[in-house]
């Protein structure tokens, strides 16, 4: 008799430290949802985090975690899945951590392509920090942390992860947990590295963001026939639509751990006069 | 020969030779072969490199040392200068010392006028006149200096076929005429150097220091690595890559340090022993993620191949100035381990030994080397691998509570369950957390785990390897890392000479051991610390933690000269009031 496997079984007994209304909640429910459909094993399951109310949700659950420094979740799970390619390993931040701190980590692990999925939570503010704008914030918004005459761009991190080389890259939406959990499923399922963009409303800091359940077009994004009609619909596509924007199709063997072929005292050998 | 008092091989132990060029004009092959060949035919000897930034076109010399005896470091002047050719070499003058009636032999004759003036005069080589045009000068040099300590022919043929192997047979062949060319001039001057009777053991080993770091660390178990590149740690790395490789294990070359000091946090987490290599800048980008390892007490081991800073500084050469960094630069209160070889054969112990002491502990290691010391090639008896290994401890999961992280202990260090460990699951956190990991801003949580994090290095028996002592006597001499090696032959010269004096050389320099120090200080009435730094960073790490006795004296200075034994000699004699030491190398 197999036991069934429910979402409930993945969450911790730690209560999440985020705001009534806030988007991490619909992802945490989406994050176990995911699971329990791939039936993982708790203790063959890493989620790895840097630092952000997003970069909490770790601790959430009760699979391995690591919560590490601010914009370095990537590195971290990139050292532990070479080396330790039998876990599943997935990575949650937000737009602080992937996209400003940790930009550059972001960009060479779509190069890298690893086996591992990366969950960014974007709501276009620092909410940890009590509201300064983000990379994907809009040049519109004026904070006091930034009085210089400058007005930057929001970044485009699906048009970003698809230059890079991401396999697989996706958006969803955090009030649409079934929905999200579905494309969670497939980018864990996806042979190599897997990046799915998630809207997740901050009701503090941006309480415009309520009326993204009214705005988002749920499943409008299906996988584009090529490259270049990924990258002209996340250039110029509604950046509201929710879906699988890219999906490399190839053979993917899967990686031959490492074996040994001699030993340290061979090696040495080669130093003899 | 002209004008010139005939050297008298016989009575020499050992000959030093600097051989120079414009960047690319090949001198450092030419040493390394030529220290290969003296390997070969039993000599003992050492080669450092002094190099500019440039790859081409800039300056360069190889400085060797080749002796029938073991040595391990320079004398203070050099007995022989081949010049392969005078680019740039008057950036050289500060640098290296020729001893008087040193011989010049060069390979053009627009010498510097300090170099011009030397006494015998300088011997100019007609490369034009004596090699074809595709032979090299620099094979010319090293068939000339290896004639002239008696290696034969045949050896100097074989390193040359070895190193050429991969350019064809007529490279190969090529070269060998242009070193057979050059021996035949030896034939025209006395021999520098008588060699030993029997051709070389098979237990010599020819390694550099950044090779037995590498080697200490895969003989303890290191079976991943990240590293981003920078002089001069590369070649460390670089060396690693497939060894680590064919034992099963992985080198990754990180985007930045900051990814490399992550991803050995992810690959130690994940239960496998992870090293990464770097110089002063990138463990300046490194420190966060060292203060992560702390926190979160997950091993690692960090090498600072140290050079001259601050900022980009001078990246060729030495300095022992990441001391202070390495001991201070944590934020909050990080207790962590800090080691130093102190010499080339030192590395591979104690790198070792900073994996071994890294995993047991659960903390992350720094070991500082240094360029003196990493890019060092030196001919050593072989010795024995260290039997230090990775010995983590582990929650097992039918035992130990495996969710307890960062409980209490009686060695104050907690099982740790990696993942794939059922029952196990926790998540580390960066925040001050309980026992049990969950994030704590309580004060009590905050004083626990500062005191065991402090405690699990603080009660941890080191045993002897924490320092190297040698002599007795009421004079102290107290170096670390590249500084070791003229303590100790100025601390040898002064024993020569009837005058005991006793040495500590710290090889663990944190967490600090002031009962070991006060033992080995006692009886101590003067005490000379000695160090490659303008400021006294070793001096006022000693200050700091230990009490130092008597009348203190601090012999330092910064730059890619290091500190010559005759200049500890001469520091010696200025306390002491003996002025018969201040000989210029007295005992050589």
């Amino acid at each position: 008799m197999t036991e069934i496997i429910k979402p409930a079984d993945y969450k911790s007994d730690l209560k999440p430290v985020w705001c009534p209304g806030c988007g991490d909640f619909g992802v945490l429910a989406a994050v176990t949802r995911a699971f329990a459909a791939l039936e993982l094993e708790k203790h063959q399951t890493a989620v790895i985090s840097g630092i952000g109310c997003s970069s909490r949700l770790p601790a959430y659950l009760d699979t391995y975690g690591y919560h590490g420094v601010h914009g370095r979740a990537l590195p971290v799970a990139t050292g532990l899945k070479l080396a330790r390619p039998d876990l599943t390993v997935v990575v949650t931040g937000g737009d602080g951590d992937m996209y400003s701190i940790g930009a550059g980590h972001f960009i060479h692990a779509c190069r890298r392509d690893v086996n591992m999925t990366l969950l960014v939570m974007d709501n276009r503010v620092y909410g940890m920090t009590k509201g300064q704008p983000s990379p994907t914030t809009g040049p519109e918004v004026t904070h006091p942390m930034s009085t210089a005459d400058v007005r930057a761009r929001p970044f485009n991190a699906l048009a970003t992860a698809l230059v890079a080389g991401a396999g697989f890259v996706a958006r969803g939406f955090s009030g649409d947990p079934d929905g999200l959990a579905r494309i969670i499923t497939e980018a864990i399922r996806h042979p190599g590295f897997a990046v799915v963009e998630i809207l997740s409303p901050c009701v503090v800091y941006r309480p415009e963001q309520k009326q993204w359940k009214h705005q988002v077009r749920r499943d409008a994004l299906i996988p584009a026939a090529d490259l270049n009609a990924a990258l002209e619909l996340a250039m110029n596509g509604d950046e509201m639509a929710t879906g699988i924007l890219w999906r490399e199709k190839r053979e993917r063997q899967a990686p031959t751990p490492p074996t040994a072929r001699t030993d340290v005292a061979a090696i040495a050998e080669a130093f003899r006069v | 020969m002209p004008g010139s008092k005939p050297m008298n091989p016989a009575a020499k132990q050992d000959i030093t030779l600097v051989i120079a060029g414009g960047g690319g004009a090949g001198a450092l092959t030419a040493g390394e072969l030529l220290l290969k060949a003296a390997a070969r035919r039993g000599y003992f000897g050492l080669m450092t490199r002094a190099v500019g930034p440039q790859i081409r076109g800039g300056e360069s010399a190889a400085l060797l040392r080749i002796s029938r005896a073991p040595v391990a470091a320079h004398r203070d002047m050099f007995d022989v200068l081949f010049a392969i050719d005078w680019t740039n070499y008057a950036r050289f003058t500060g640098e290296i010392a020729l001893a008087p009636g040193a011989r010049v032999f060069a390979g053009a004759d627009d010498m510097p006028q300090e170099v011009a003036a030397a006494r015998p005069l300088p011997e100019h080589f007609d490369f034009r006149a004596l090699l074809a045009r595709d032979e090299r000068p620099n094979m010319f040099t090293l068939g000339f200096l290896a004639a002239l300590i008696g290696i034969e022919a045949d050896i100097v043929a074989a390193v040359i076929a070895e190193r050429f192997a991969h350019l064809g047979r007529e490279v190969r062949a090529r070269n060998i005429r242009a070193a057979a060319t050059g021996a035949a001039q030896a034939a025209r001057f006395d021999p520098l150097l008588r060699p030993p009777a029997a051709r070389a053991p098979q237990e010599r080993w020819l390694i550099s220091g950044n090779q037995a770091a590498a080697l200490g660390a895969l003989a303890a178990g290191v079976r991943f690595a990240a590293a981003y590149p920078i002089t001069p740690s590369s070649d460390l790395t670089e060396w690693l890559g497939p060894r680590i490789e064919a034992l099963g294990g992985q080198l990754v070359q990180a985007e930045d340090e900051l990814a490399s000091i992550n991803m050995l946090i992810g690959a130690s987490f994940g239960g496998v022993p992870a090293l990464s290599a770097t110089s002063g800048p990138g463990l300046a980008l490194m420190m966060e993620g060292i203060g992560l390892a702390v926190m979160t007490e997950t091993p690692l081991v960090v090498i600072d191949v140290q050079r001259a800073g601050p900022s980009t500084g001078i990246p060729t050469r030495s300095e022992q100035t990441d001391l202070e960094i390495a001991l201070y630069g944590l934020h909050g209160e990080a207790p962590h381990l800090v080691l130093a070889p102190m010499s080339v054969p030192d590395c591979l112990f104690t790198t070792a030994w900073a994996v071994e002491l890294a995993e047991r502990l659960q903390t992350p290691a720094i070991v500082l080397s240094e360029q003196r010391i990493g890019q060092m090639n030196m001919i050593l008896d072989a010795p024995a691998l260290p039997d230090m290994t990775a010995q983590r401890k582990l929650a097992q999961p039918a035992g130990d509570d495996p969710c307890l992280r960062y409980a209490a202990t009686a060695d104050h260090v907690a099982p740790m369950a990696i993942p794939g460990t059922a029952g196990g699951m926790h998540t580390p956190t960066g925040l001050e957390h309980d026992a049990r990991g969950r994030p704590s801003s309580q004060p009590a949580d905050h004083l626990a785990q500062l005191r065991r994090r402090q405690e699990k290095l603080a009660a941890f028996d080191y045993g002897d390897h924490w320092a190297h002592m040698e002599g007795e006597g009421a004079m102290a001499l107290i170096g670390w890392g590249g500084a070791a090696a003229p303590v100790l032959e100025a601390a040898r010269q002064c024993r020569a000479m009837g005058v005991e004096v006793r040495t500590i050389i710290p090889r663990l320099l944190a967490p600090a051991q002031p009962d070991r120090m006060a033992a080995a200080l006692a009886g101590v009435e003067r005490v000379l610390v000695v160090e490659n730094s303008h400021s006294g960073q070793f001096l006022r790490y000693l200050r700091a933690h230990y009490d130092l006795p008597g009348e203190v004296r601090s012999l330092r200075h910064a730059g890619p000269a290091g500190i010559a034994a005759g200049e500890v000699r001469a520091a010696i004699a200025d306390l002491l009031h003996i002025d018969d030491l201040k000989q210029p190398e007295a005992v050589s």
